[in-house]
């Protein structure tokens, strides 16, 4: 506890730090230095006490509303780990690639009120997760939420930035405003605004409402997880901001989200068997609907962004499995969908801002994120390659990677849902397992798209033949994440017992065969290990004697794809579009693609393009016209607005006489 | 206290009659009247000595002569139609001023008051002020007219501090007439930049500042 609250210091520290040397260079290494200053010292916090713990501390509050009450437990501090982690990452690499780069543009430096929002976006996260007070959560929650906007504005000269930021601001906000009327309605009726206080009246039925609240607090949470239909801000807000931030955004804030559902859960009643069944109806529409409009992106971050989409549907998944098992009395299905989802959350916590540093990489030596410009890149900056194509594997659950044993947990509370009494459950959970395997195999497909065509192949631009590797500085905090996600992988079957200590702690959890489940997953997780251990020999072996083999009799490189011709040319290659093409022959409707091939009349067209477009239905179908409609109603009651003085006094005049009749008679 | 009945009665009368005239030069007259009956109430409740008698003092300087003075300045330089232009009709604003006649006497029903604070028909008087002066902001066309109404609705708040002024806070309620001097010090300027702006002082004009 004390090692958290240094660590939240040295967030202020750093903020004001930045704020105080705000346009000179040392705001970008003074901001920095507080965020990962911060952030190891949370991480030794969360290494030097058992996860085990429990730690409560109560501090002088000035406001009449609620208490400053703080604690750690192992919830808490299984969600603090990526935020930690990443934070720090973030923090390094964000340093590297803004330095001297805004200087050298014309304009004021922004650096100094980067680095306090960025700072603050970490304390606010720590914080939240820290809460065991209402409204202290939602304050914390508040700052939390308002940091990225500023985040994600920095380079607010350009249009589509700008509107990125916006949509992220309204979706944070709409989310937030239901998860203020679950904890406002939830104090109102406890009387009270602790977390344990809550929890106790809901025990005692002094909750009414129980589903109401659910909802609220399922949906406020929902537009922060980032599941369909609520999804919208990620593939805007992602592309839009630079790469560090999108790497703290997906690896550490999203997460928040979870977090936040997860102390719902457990403040409301037993969980009904419904409501385990509908958050993980959610995370499998989400899932399968990200993982396919990830397939038909072209641009590399968008595409990270769906994924991002896709994973905290699996991560709910789990989450609802879990909470079925817990209605059903099925400890062995709880414990296992529970720790999937919550392993699940922490590989996809390191996987994905390893991959969003990676796309900042690339942004920055070609110039564009689009994989139409991309290509051949692992012959360029064969480190960044390498991460990415890692990063992909693991992200996409290929064994031996960590991201195998989180889906393999979840996959084995599915099968413990077949033993669930009723036709229906069974019926659910074969289904869960099919959709896990489907999803499965189009995230492969998906980061097969994303590394092969980016990395992989001849250039299809200039500017990526030029592509400089970046310095070896620069690949410090791509590294740092890479070296602790091998270390999760060698180490699965430990961290898989970190996640269990949370698991355990949640309420209504029979402790014994929940802890036989985790340790049979545990079981199962270090024969992968060995198994993926043995193969990853096997194959470096053979890789090895095939290089001896080709130096021995002197090789022929050919271009990728050359196929033999005489002149090939980089066109030859698959591209963004032709690569799903045959995806999106037979899933354009829920991928969200339209597909168009221009192609001159005869047996032998000389010209033809094909042309794959994705948009978002959820976007253009659902939101637009919701706000569109909300402008008009606002264009609507403009009437009132009209200019005359005169008229806006009688406003008043009519008000004042009306309320005191009303008052009076 | 037949003195303070006919006061009041008196000060109902001229309210009314902020309604019903035509030229702007009697309604700056009007405006002067008010300020000398409602110099003459603190020595009506609280007798010709003391802090009754400063504050009467104040009041007939500043609202008896200097807005009217102030007020008849503005209009002889902005030299506009002396015709006061309304938005409805006078039988109708009349009309509305006893409309808040009445409801100030129900509103006295109504209310809560410490027993003896306000001499009967004080409370009425000063409201019906109040309306009055709001309906000539609402019902008239020249911004100058508005300023009046503004004195006119002024000038019933005050009446209502006047009781509580004879009970000791005789400094506020003059730091507040200092206030309102400002104040219509600041909207005789603002009377002038915008007659030069618009080129008249028709608040309908005002509809082009609209978003």
């Amino acid at each position: 506890m004390e090692l958290f609250g240094l660590s939240l210091a040295f967030y202020l520290l750093g903020a004001l730090a930045s704020l105080a040397f705000a346009g000179r260079e040392t705001a970008n290494h003074l901001g920095p230095a507080g965020a990962v200053a911060g952030s190891l010292v949370g991480l030794a916090g969360l290494a030097l006490t058992p996860a085990s713990a429990v730690a409560q501390a109560s501090l002088p509050w000035g406001l009449p509303l609620g208490s400053l009450a703080l604690g750690l437990d192992p919830a808490s501090r299984l969600f603090l780990l990526p935020v930690y982690a990443v934070g720090a990452a973030a923090a390094v690499a964000g340093s590297l690639a803004l330095a001297g780069s805004e200087a050298a543009q014309a304009g004021p430096d922004r650096r100094g009120t980067h680095w306090f929002f960025f700072n603050i976006l970490l304390a606010g996260l720590a914080l939240v997760m820290a809460a065991r007070d209402g409204v202290v959560f939602l304050i914390a929650w508040e700052v939390m939420s308002l940091a990225p906007f500023f985040l994600g504005s920095l380079h607010d000269d350009e249009a589509e930035v700008r509107e990125a930021a916006w949509t992220y601001l309204v979706c944070a906000h709409l989310g937030a405003a239901l998860v203020i009327a679950f904890f406002a309605l939830a104090m109102g009726q406890a009387g009270a605004t602790g977390f344990a206080a809550l929890a106790e009246a809901a025990r005692a039925g002094r909750l009414t409402m129980p589903s109401l609240l659910f909802f609220l607090a399922f949906f406020g949470f929902a537009a922060k997880i980032g599941l369909v239909p609520f999804h919208v801000w990620l593939p805007a807000i992602y592309p839009a901001a630079p790469g560090h931030v999108a790497a703290l955004m997906s690896g550490g804030m999203i997460n928040v989200g979870l977090y936040g559902l997860w102390r719902a859960l457990e403040i409301l009643p037993p969980p009904a068997a419904w409501q385990g069944w509908t958050i993980a109806g959610l995370g499998v529409a989400s899932a399968l609907l990200g993982i396919l409009a990830a397939l038909g992106q072209g641009n590399l971050k968008r595409l990270l962004a769906y994924s991002s989409v896709e994973n905290m549907g699996l991560i709910c998944l789990g989450l609802g499995l879990g909470l079925v098992g817990l209605a059903c009395g099925n400890p062995a299905m709880a414990a296992l969908g529970l720790g999937g989802a919550l392993f699940h959350m922490l590989c996809h916590a390191g996987f994905k801002s390893l991959l969003f540093l990676c796309a900042a990489e690339v942004l920055t030596a070609v110039g564009s994120a689009r994989i139409a410009h991309l290509g051949g890149l692992a012959k360029r900056m064969p480190a960044v390659g390498t991460l990415f194509l890692l990063a992909g594997a693991g992200i996409a659950g290929l064994p031996p990677l960590p991201g195998f044993i989180g889906e393999l947990t979840m996959a084995l509370a599915m099968l413990a849902g077949l033993d669930l009494p009723g036709l229906l459950p069974r019926t659910a959970s074969a289904a869960s397992l099919a959709a896990l395997a489907a999803v499965g195999g189009f995230a492969l497909a998906a980061f097969a798209k994303a590394g092969g065509l980016a990395f992989l192949g001849a250039p299809r631009t200039p500017a990526a033949a030029k592509a400089e590797a970046p310095s070896h500085a620069a690949l410090l905090a791509p590294l740092f994440l890479a070296a602790g996600l091998v270390t999760a992988a060698a180490l699965a079957p430990a961290l898989l017992r970190f996640v269990g200590q949370a698991v355990l702690a949640f309420p209504g959890m029979d402790p014994a065969p929940a802890r036989a489940a985790l340790e049979q997953a545990a079981m199962a997780a270090r024969t992968v290990g060995f198994f993926g251990a043995g193969i990853i020999l096997l194959a470096g072996g053979l890789l090895w004697l095939r290089a001896r083999a080709g130096a021995a009799h002197g090789r022929r490189r050919e271009p990728t794809w050359g196929c033999g011709y005489t002149a090939p040319t980089a066109r030859m290659q698959y591209g963004a579009a032709s690569f799903v093409e045959p995806a999106a022959k037979l899933l354009a409707g829920p991928m969200g693609l339209t597909r168009r091939l221009d192609m001159d009349p005869g047996l032998f067209p000389k010209r033809a393009t094909l042309f794959v477009v994705s948009r978002d239905a959820a976007r253009d179908r659902l939101f637009t016209p919701l706000f569109e409609a909300v402008a008009r109603l606002c264009d609507a009651a403009k009437v009132v607005q009209h200019g005359k003085v005169h008229l806006y006094i009688l406003y008043v005049l009519a008000t004042v006489v009306l309320l005191l009749a009303w008052k009076l008679s | 206290m037949a003195a303070i009945q006919s006061l009041l009665v008196a000060l109902v009368v001229v309210n009314l009659a902020y309604l019903a005239v035509t030229r702007l030069k009697t309604l700056t007259r009007i405006t002067a009247l008010q300020g000398v009956l409602l110099a003459a109430t603190p020595l009506a409740i609280a007798g010709p000595h003391g802090h009754g008698l400063i504050l009467s003092l104040a009041v007939l300087a500043i609202k008896g002569i200097g807005f009217p003075w102030l007020v008849a300045r503005t209009l002889s330089r902005l030299e506009v139609n002396p015709v006061v232009e309304p938005y409805f009709g006078f039988n109708m604003s009349l009309l509305a001023g006893v409309g808040g006649l009445l409801f100030s006497l129900w509103l006295e029903s109504r209310l809560p008051f410490p027993p003896g604070l306000f001499p009967p028909l004080l409370f009425p008087a000063a409201l019906t002020s109040i309306f009055s002066g709001l309906t000539l902001v609402v019902a008239r066309r020249k911004a100058l007219t508005q300023v009046i109404g503004y004195l006119a609705a002024e000038n019933g708040i005050f009446l209502l501090g006047v009781p509580l002024a004879a009970q000791g806070s005789v400094w506020l309620e003059l730091s507040v007439l200092l206030d309102v001097f400002v104040a219509v010090f600041v909207m005789g300027i603002a009377l002038h930049h915008i007659n030069k702006t618009f080129e008249s002082i028709d608040v309908g004009r005002f509809c082009s500042l609209r978003d």
